[in-house]
């Protein structure tokens, strides 16, 4: 009991340093973005409501859908979403745009999800257990919406981190998310005290990337590839074709402060652990659920569930994370910007949809942005950068975590513009530069 | 533990001497629904320092919780309503897809059975009339009771 009153007494201290160690970490930002945050006031109007860098435009070219998660552009420059609640009895959204307007054509599919993703003539798209894909024409319209293959089957959802995200790569191959079940592999899942699972089960049917065959239909676990394990649950996902290799964002683990208070402050377990981007080779462990990765320290440390204190460090065989960002901002889109609409400088670099965190309270929230991430010869170089801001509406919306709009798919259209969906209010956002 | 029993106690003490100190200055039939909003308010105060270290991360402090994931705790009858049922979901945890007023949550609770009864009591009796919610307070017998039918 008495550690607990002085981390209470240490709390103010350990707030400011914290702020000021997060804002440090913000380093990538160059112009006043920030600044007019901290007062919140101020209205943003034009741009959709979004603040981006000079020379940027941004428009709402369709509101109100439902819970717009993955988005894909056609080479014809038309739009699929995927959505996680119904609409009108449907989940899966056409819609062709005409200047800053789009407008919805049909609606198909009638299972609740997150991936979609257009590759070779085929519309894929994902339930919670499942991957479908749609044979498209030559406008690339799906010829058959009501009979659509069935790839994968048969996968686990249970309540947590059951979103399915995907991406192709160029080689007919599909990956799938199966995000792990549970925080942190628990005997009890976020129970205070429940010790974590040795050799945990967890990891044999979920907590990584699979591999499938992308047109081969109605496989089952027995046919894919676990491609990469340990990672607890990732959403945004993308093939780098610089590269020609996957990267994902995993959504690292909650509630340090909750189940360990006696090594964790609310401060340090809202900033902890980092959200990690890896960069991902066939058999790569990234370590979850024995390590936790801390961008402060630069280290991969033991989770307290197995033995960690938050010093000790753990993961000796999981690989280190390509790029590290603040915890709990909840990556929910990745995307490698390959046009050539934007400045050089974007070209090949990452943007990072951050949906926005809950697991930072009492702490304020934070996220609800897009951060472009600059890379170099294939790596991450440099600090990230907060490109698209005030998805929340404003800074005391986001502190509260009652964002108006919550960034989650992100896409990229034949003329090099940048898509984001909003999975709150079922906003899509057409971002565009003119010189 | 015994420390901070000993701090929540000499709290509660304090409130009540207030109280009392306070009715004496008043007429005697309003003393004993002063007792009763006392009690109440102790309970309160207790039961907000249980929610802040247990339960706001994921409820967040405005009682809203979080889109699709964590209900929220304002008005909804799985607060204010069946007391047994409540206690239970803080006892045995709450693992559903639950659809509370039409919205879809599907995070994990876990089970909180390593709380006292009173403190199960106090943070309850918080939720039930906080957030603009106003329902009748939780004993500790009452979370004895249903621990003992878990």
């Amino acid at each position: 009991m008495k550690k607990r009153n002085i981390v209470w007494t240490m709390l103010p201290v350990a707030a400011i340093a914290g702020a000021i160690l997060f804002n440090s970490c913000k380093s990538g930002n160059t112009d006043n973005k920030n600044g007019s945050d901290t007062t919140g006031t101020t209205a943003i109007t034009g741009n959709a409501g979004l603040k981006l860098p000079a020379g940027f435009s941004a428009a709402a070219i369709a509101e109100k859908l439902g819970g717009a998660r993955e988005i894909a552009i056609t080479p014809q420059n038309n739009i699929y979403v995927k959505l996680n609640t119904v609409k009108d009895g449907k989940t899966v959204l056409y819609l062709t745009q005409d200047g800053d307007k789009a407008t919805l054509k049909t609606s198909f599919g009638d299972y609740k999800g997150t991936g979609a993703y257009v590759k070779n003539g085929y519309l894929y798209a994902s339930s919670d257990e499942e991957v479908f894909r749609y044979k498209l024409n030559d406008k690339s319209e799906v010829i058959n919406p009501d009979q659509p293959e069935k790839i994968v089957t048969g996968l686990l959802s249970r309540n947590e981190h059951e979103a399915k995200a995907i991406t192709l790569d160029n080689d007919g191959n599909l990956y799938v998310n199966i995000g792990a079940y549970s925080n942190a592999c628990q005997v009890d899942d976020r129970k205070k005290g429940s010790p974590g699972q040795k050799g945990c089960p967890i990891l044999d049917s979920a907590g990584g990337i699979w591999q499938f065959k992308a047109d081969k239909p109605n496989q089952h676990y027995g046919d894919g590839i676990r491609y990469a394990t340990g990672l607890r649950n990732v959403v945004g996902l993308d093939w780098n074709q610089q590269n020609n290799q996957l990267f994902v964002m995993q959504h690292g683990r909650d509630q340090l402060h909750d189940l360990f208070p006696e090594y964790f402050t609310t401060k340090q377990s809202a900033d902890l652990p980092a959200e990690c981007m890896y960069a991902i080779k066939k058999g790569d462990n990234a370590g979850w659920p024995y390590m936790y990765y801390d961008w402060q320290q630069n280290k991969k440390i033991l989770m307290p569930e197995y033995g960690g204190d938050g010093k000790k460090e753990g993961g000796e065989t999981a690989i280190n994370p390509a790029a590290a960002y603040p915890g709990h901002l909840a990556p929910n889109g990745l995307l490698f910007y390959t046009g050539s609409q934007f400045p050089e400088k974007y070209k090949n670099g990452a943007f990072i949809a951050f949906h926005g965190s809950w697991n930072r309270a009492p702490e304020p929230q934070a996220g609800y942005f897009v951060v472009f991430q600059p890379f170099k010869d294939g790596k991450p170089s440099g600090a990230y950068e907060v490109f698209a801001d005030n998805f929340a509406g404003s800074a005391e919306k986001a502190a509260k975590g009652s964002a108006e709009h919550r960034p989650c798919g992100l896409a990229q259209g034949p003329d090099g513009s940048l898509y984001v969906t909003d999975d709150n209010q079922g906003t899509i956002y057409k971002i565009t530069y003119k010189k | 533990m015994d420390l901070k029993k000993a701090l929540i106690l000499t709290f509660i003490g304090l409130v009540a001497f207030t109280g009392l100190q306070a009715q004496t200055k008043k007429h005697k039939p309003a003393k004993k629904a002063n007792a009763v909003a006392v009690a109440l308010k102790a309970s309160m105060d207790a039961g907000s320092k249980v929610f802040m270290e247990y339960c706001v991360t994921c409820h967040q402090a405005d009682g809203m919780g979080v889109p699709n994931m964590n209900p929220p705790l304002a008005k909804t009858i799985y607060v204010t309503g069946d007391k047994t049922r409540l206690i239970k979901i803080v006892l045995n945890g709450f693992n559903d897809d639950v659809d509370i007023n039409g919205e879809r949550y599907s995070n994990t609770m876990a089970s909180h059975d390593f709380l006292q009864d009173k403190e199960i009591a106090d943070v309850l009796t918080y939720v039930r009339n906080s957030f603009g919610n106003k329902a009748s307070a939780v004993s500790a017998a009452q979370v004895k009771a249903a621990r003992a039918a878990k």
